[in-house]
C-alpha cells in the first residue's frame, strides 16, 4: 500500500511540477508589455546568455566541421566519392549538428548560470524583496532571461553551422584536396533553404525555448540553500540534456522520416 | 558606459548571426531552383521507374529544367504514372520528344532524361497536362543479367 502511495505522490508531484512550470512561463511571458522598461533589462540578458557564449560556440563549430571533414574524406574517398564531402558536412551541421550541439553546449554554458543565478536570488530572498516593492519578479527577472535565450540560441546555432562548414571548407579543401569548386556547388545543389536550412531554425527555436524554460524554472523553484542551488544546476544541465535529445529524435522523426 | 557597451556587444551579435543565416543561404544553400518561377505539368507512363524520386531533377542535355512531383500507377494495367513540372521558361518542347530514365554516374540518384523531339509543321508542342508517350525505362540490374544469361544460353 506504501509503495502504491508513492508512486502516486510521484506521479502527482510531476504533474504539478509541470503545472507549475507552466504557470511560471505564462506569468513572465504574458501582460502587458513595457518596452521602455523592459528592453534594457532584454540586451543585459543577451549579452550575458548570447554574446558571452560565442567563443564556444565559434571554437568547437569550427572543431567539429574540421573533424567532420576530415572523418567524411577518409570515408568518402574509398568509394571515390570526395566530391561529396560538402554536402556531408553541411547537412551534418545544419540539420543534426548546429542546432543539438549548439543547445547542450548553451545547456552547459548560459542554462546552469541561469539556474544559479536565480536560485541564489532566491536564497538570499532578493526575490521576495523585489514582490515587497511590487515589482513582479516573474516580469523582472524571468522574462528578460527567458527572451534572451530564445533569441540568442537560434543565432548561435547559425553561427554554429556557418563556422563548422567553413571548417570543412578549411580541412577539405585547403588540406586534403577536394575540389573547392565541386565542394561549395555540390553542397549548393544538395542542400535545400526549406527542407534543411528552415527545419534546422526550428529546431533550435524549440531547443531555445525547452532549454531556457528549464533552467528559469529550476532556478525559481529550487531550495534557497547551498545545496538546494547546486542540485537545481546539475539538474538543469541533466534534464536540458536529456530533453533536447529525446526532443531531437522526436523533431528528426516527423521532418526527415517521412 | 557599461551598458552601452554590452549594446553594442549584443547589436555586432545579432549581426554576426545575421551574417551567419546569409551564408548558409547564398553559400551552402540553394531554393528549389527552376520550379521556383511558373510551370506547366507534363505526365509519361513508363513500364519501371527504378529508384526515382520525387523532386528528381528532368535534365534536357544535363541542364535541370524541372522537377518530378508526383509518382502513381495508374491505369488498369496499374503502370507507373510519372507527373513533373516543367519551367514555363522551355514550353516549346515538340511532341515527339522522348523521356528516359537515367542515372547520374555508377551509383548516383536516378534522373528523367528528355530528349526534344524534331520539329515540323505537322507536329504540335507540349501543353500543360499533356502525356509523353515515347518513354524508356530504367535499366534494372538484374533483368540486365538474365537477360545476358538467356543470350549466352542460345549460343
Amino acid at each position: 500500500m506504501d509503495s502504491l502511495a508513492r508512486l502516486g505522490a510521484t506521479v502527482t508531484d510531476a504533474v504539478a511540477g509541470i503545472g507549475r512550470a507552466l504557470a511560471m512561463l505564462l506569468g513572465a511571458i504574458i501582460g502587458k508589455p513595457t518596452p521602455r522598461k523592459s528592453w534594457p533589462l532584454f540586451v543585459q540578458q543577451m549579452y550575458v546568455v548570447g554574446v558571452l557564449s560565442l567563443i564556444i560556440i565559434v571554437v568547437s563549430g569550427l572543431f567539429i566541421g574540421m573533424v567532420l571533414g576530415l572523418q567524411g574524406y577518409t570515408i568518402l574517398v574509398d568509394y571515390g566519392a570526395e566530391q561529396s564531402l560538402g554536402p556531408m558536412v553541411a547537412l551534418s551541421l545544419l540539420r543534426e549538428l548546429g542546432p543539438v550541439v549548439t543547445a547542450l553546449l548553451f545547456a552547459g554554458r548560459a542554462g546552469s548560470a541561469l539556474t544559479a543565478e536565480i536560485g541564489l536570488m532566491k536564497a538570499t530572498e532578493q526575490l521576495s524583496s523585489l514582490e515587497m516593492m511590487a515589482v513582479d519578479p516573474l516580469r523582472r527577472v524571468v522574462a528578460p532571461r527567458f527572451w534572451a535565450g530564445f533569441v540568442s540560441m537560434p543565432l548561435l546555432a547559425l553561427i554554429f553551422s556557418a563556422v563548422g562548414i567553413y571548417g570543412g571548407y578549411l580541412v577539405g579543401s585547403g588540406w586534403l584536396g577536394v575540389d573547392e569548386g565541386a565542394f561549395w556547388s555540390v553542397m549548393q545543389s544538395a542542400v535545400d533553404w526549406r527542407d534543411d536550412l528552415m527545419n534546422g531554425i526550428i529546431k533550435s527555436l524549440v531547443f531555445a525555448f525547452v532549454v531556457t524554460w528549464i533552467a528559469l524554472y529550476k532556478g525559481y523553484r529550487c531550495e534557497p540553500t547551498s545545496a538546494g542551488i547546486s542540485k537545481a544546476t546539475t539538474s538543469t544541465v541533466v534534464t536540458a540534456s536529456l530533453a533536447i535529445l529525446g526532443l531531437d529524435f522526436i523533431l528528426t522523426a516527423l521532418m526527415f522520416g517521412g | 558606459m557599461e551598458s552601452r557597451k554590452s549594446h553594442i556587444f549584443v547589436g555586432l551579435f545579432v549581426v554576426v548571426g545575421v551574417l551567419a543565416l546569409l551564408f548558409i543561404a547564398l553559400r551552402a544553400a540553394s531554393g528549389s531552383t527552376v520550379t521556383a518561377g511558373e510551370t506547366y505539368t507534363l505526365y509519361a507512363k513508363f513500364d519501371n521507374i527504378g529508384s526515382l524520386k520525387v523532386r528528381s531533377p528532368v535534365k534536357v542535355g544535363g541542364v535541370v529544367v524541372g522537377r518530378v512531383t508526383e509518382i502513381s500507377l495508374a491505369g488498369e494495367y496499374y503502370e507507373p504514372l510519372v507527373e513533373m513540372e516543367i519551367s514555363k521558361d522551355y514550353d516549346k518542347f515538340s511532341e515527339t520528344s522522348s523521356l528516359s530514365v537515367l542515372t547520374a554516374g555508377l551509383l548516383g540518384e536516378q534522373y528523367l532524361g528528355l530528349q526534344p523531339g524534331f520539329i515540323d509543321d505537322t507536329v504540335g508542342t507540349l501543353e500543360d497536362g499533356d502525356t509523353i508517350s515515347d518513354t524508356k525505362s530504367a535499366l534494372v540490374l538484374e533483368q540486365l543479367i538474365g537477360q545476358f544469361l538467356f543470350s549466352q544460353g542460345e549460343n
